[in-house]
């Protein structure tokens, strides 16, 4: 190394140096203390007491984390395509050059601006069994069903329904679909214009242009957004914490891990063992990921490249 | 032209009349308002308080009847939500606050892990002793032989009635249930259903309002704690999950889910199913007089007995006791400053100003005539006789209670929605607790001897 690369080479670390900082403060350190805590009985008031893998032991053999897990699992497994579908579907009909395109835009990413708390609040009074707009409008729709087919349909009882809590959920999610339609929009207007013509001069319709033009000319943005969905959805918290006051839902059908995670920390005092979910969690969003990088990595398309 | 000059003047003369009342609203009126008492050259302490609404104002009003009765310490009010989590990481992180009003189901687990101050040695200081209060709210402060804690406002749980209801099913209004057996025979006369077979009104229910739904055990003679060991599934705890059941079971799951969703979070409002006349019987504390006062109609006519027992000769006057306490949390800069405090809200005339503006009674044996004679909730003798009576319960004393009230809740809600049998249910709660309390047992002895020593060092040092 010359002694200009070694002057770079000190101002490049110097410049770098607030984050490096910030990153080994803020992550990497509570990361370690955090593994070394879920090796420990922890109240965080007392100091911690070292009992070697006995945390993740009792882990493995823990029914409620294993709810925990297959509740979470179910959620993304069902919100994370669910989620993609519909803000990539906004996105392609907002992308239409039609009169009011940006009001229909602005209408349809005002939801996500509302804080999650009131989101969940107000979809709480949504999803009420008895008075909720979700079930008035479900009423007369299955009412219909009912004289036509002779069957005898009632419109769920959202949240207090151990089948359709969930389901519940995943609706209120639909709500901040938004931002994903903002990105979405974003990369279909980046898509080159005499793609479309040359298809046209061939006789394609619109879904062959959108299935052989628009999504592979976006999969950059579809991965990203699928990423972003998938860590969200493995760490839902706020919307059922606050739709069940704090509890985990009709036989803990809406107990996730990030939800037992709180309970154990804050509500058990077994921060030890908060620890080590936390680390669980940390693994499968971690290899999840990584699998679904590898996964989608033939199917990502990037003109660079 | 020459109209302009007296016009503007006036104008001018206006903007500096207006400009002064607006100088006087933000400088006088916050100084007037804010603080009555100065903390200058004061020992200022900190305190954190859980209560808002007129329960807050209530204490406040104590505060400052403290802070303008000496010179010497100013207490600065702080109103707190979620206080239990705060003071937790607060006391972790070093910098909790003097004395802070919590729940007396906090005492176990936050004096075993090491968060509070031990009181002993200054209660004897200040010559404050346990025969001063209604026993059963002196013992919701001690752990382990210790006392942690101070009372507050005291709570006791009571059978509210509607006694209109009562009338219109035929029923004497002036005679409430006895028994549960004669609460469900009433609940059948009073019951009313749609022509779909929902429900339109019932009589009682046992998860309305739901709040204490995992211990109606006591009403059983039941209990779930026993000396280090749980006794989740006996034949008087099944009975009370039985009971429990005997309701969806006898007016359809569906039907109660459903006429309980219409409810929403309805409790301090005029949409109560109380004050609506939807339910006629439901167990309530002390402090329903005044949500009956502020939201139910004009013309609501209620009336409040001990809620009726399974066995009312040998169960009587079964009722469950909380009370509101004050902590002087470890790392408290000021204990004695803090504890000073606590004695003045314990003294008889603070605290009946304070229970008084809590609408509750007060935890001191000594009651002044006064107290009794203004008290503005009728029944207030009722509550008092309750929280005297030998089956007067607390909440199990044990370190695991948040842990085994999850499991409970979730019993509860296995049972009212038919899911399993009132025994499994019972029995999985017993097993899955029991090793969670072994567990913290485990741990208890493993650090007991240390953990004692330093709670003696720690009252020596005060």
């Amino acid at each position: 190394m010359t002694n200009r690369e070694k002057q770079n080479l000190k101002i490049g670390l110097l410049f770098i140096s607030p984050w490096v900082i910030g990153f080994c403060l803020l992550n990497v350190y509570p990361l370690c203390a955090s593994f070394y805590y879920s090796l420990c009985n922890f109240s965080v008031l007392s100091p911690a007491v070292y009992i070697g893998g006995l945390n993740y032991k009792d882990l493995f053999t823990d029914e409620i984390f294993w709810k925990a897990v297959s509740n979470t699992f179910y959620f993304s497994a069902v919100s994370i395509p669910v989620g993609i579908l519909t803000s990539l579907s906004i996105a392609i009909l907002l992308n239409f050059n039609l009169r009011g395109r940006g009001i229909f835009r602005t209408i349809f990413f005002l939801p996500s601006l509302v804080p999650m708390i009131s989101l969940a609040v107000l979809w709480l009074t949504m999803l009420n069994g008895q008075s909720g707009m979700v079930n008035l409008v479900l009423h007369p729709v299955l009412d219909l069903l009912n004289s036509l087919f002779g069957t005898n349909m009632r419109p769920p009882n959202w949240l207090q329904d151990e089948r359709f809590a969930k389901l519940g959920i995943i609706l209120t999610g639909l709500w901040g679909v938004g931002n994903a339609v903002v990105i979405y929009l974003a990369g279909l207007q980046d898509v080159p214009r005499h793609l479309y013509e040359s298809a046209d001069l061939d006789g394609a319709n619109f879904w062959h242009k959108t299935r052989h033009i628009t999504l592979p000319m976006i999969s950059p943005v579809i991965y990203f957004n699928g990423i972003m969905t998938l860590i969200g959805a493995l760490q839902v918290f706020a919307v059922p914490y606050v739709m069940t006051s704090g509890g985990d839902g009709p036989g803990r059908s809406l107990l996730f891990i990030a939800t037992y995670i709180y309970q154990n920390a804050f509500d058990y005092w077994n921060m030890g063992y908060a620890c080590a979910l936390g680390l669980i969690l940390f693994l499968i969003i971690l290899s999840l990921t990584v699998l679904a990088t590898r996964l989608s990595e033939k199917h990502i398309y990037y003109a660079g490249k | 032209m020459n109209c302009a000059h007296p016009i503007s003047k006036t104008a001018g003369l206006s903007c500096l009349r207006a400009l002064t009342l607006l100088l006087g609203i933000f400088i006088f009126i916050p100084a007037s308002r804010g603080e009555p008492v100065s903390r200058e050259g004061r020992v200022v302490i900190k305190y954190w308080e859980k209560w808002t609404g007129f329960e807050g104002d209530a204490m406040k009003a104590v505060v400052d009847d403290f802070n303008a009765s000496q010179n010497r310490i100013y207490v600065d009010y702080l109103t707190i939500s979620e206080i239990d989590r705060k003071l937790m990481l607060a006391t972790g992180g070093g910098n909790p606050p003097d004395v802070a009003g919590v729940w007396s189901f906090m005492v176990p687990v936050y004096a075993e892990n090491n968060a509070l101050t031990p009181l002993d040695k200054l209660a004897a200081k200040y010559g404050l002793k346990r025969d001063d209060y209604i026993d059963v709210y002196w013992q919701l402060c001690c752990h382990r032989g210790r006392l942690w804690a101070l009372p507050t406002t005291p709570a006791s749980l009571a059978l509210h009635w509607n006694k209109k209801m009562f009338r219109a099913a035929g029923l004497d209004p002036e005679k409430p249930p006895r028994s549960i057996a004669e609460l469900e025979m009433m609940n059948e006369k009073l019951t009313r259903t749609n022509e779909d077979g929902t429900l339109k009104v019932v009589g009682h229910l046992a998860d309305e309002p739901g709040w204490w739904s995992t211990n109606w055990n006591f009403w059983f003679g039941g209990s779930y704690y026993d000396n280090d060991h749980l006794t989740v599934d006996t034949p008087e705890n099944r009975a009370s999950f039985e009971w429990m059941q005997s309701y969806p079971k006898r007016f359809g799951k569906e039907n109660v889910l459903l006429f309980k969703e219409g409810f929403g979070n309805s409790f301090a409002s005029p949409q109560n199913p109380f004050f609506r006349e939807k339910v006629a019987m439901v167990i309530q504390g002390v402090w329903m007089y005044n949500f009956i006062k502020n939201y139910a109609p004009k013309d609501f006519e209620w009336g409040v007995a001990p809620f009726p027992s399974v066995d009312p000769v040998k169960l009587k006057d079964v009722t469950i006791v909380e009370e509101d306490i004050l902590v002087i949390p470890v790392g408290s800069k000021h204990p004695h400053e803090a504890f000073e405090f606590m004695k003045y809200v314990n003294s008889q005339k603070p605290m009946e100003k304070l229970c008084m503006g809590q609408r509750k009674f007060t935890p001191l044996k000594k009651v002044s005539p006064e107290f009794l004679k203004t008290h503005p909730n009728p029944y207030i003798k009722i509550f008092i006789d309750l929280a005297k009576s030998p089956n007067a319960k607390t909440l199990p004393s044990v370190t695991t209670w948040t842990q085994l009230k999850s499991d409970l809740i979730w019993a509860v809600g296995e049972v009212m929605r038919v899911m399993t049998t009132p025994q499994d249910a019972l029995m999985y709660v017993q097993k899955h607790q029991q090793k969670a309390l072994d567990r913290r047992n485990e741990l208890w002895g493993r650090i007991q001897n240390e953990r004692l020593k330093e709670w003696d060092r720690r009252e020596a040092e005060l």
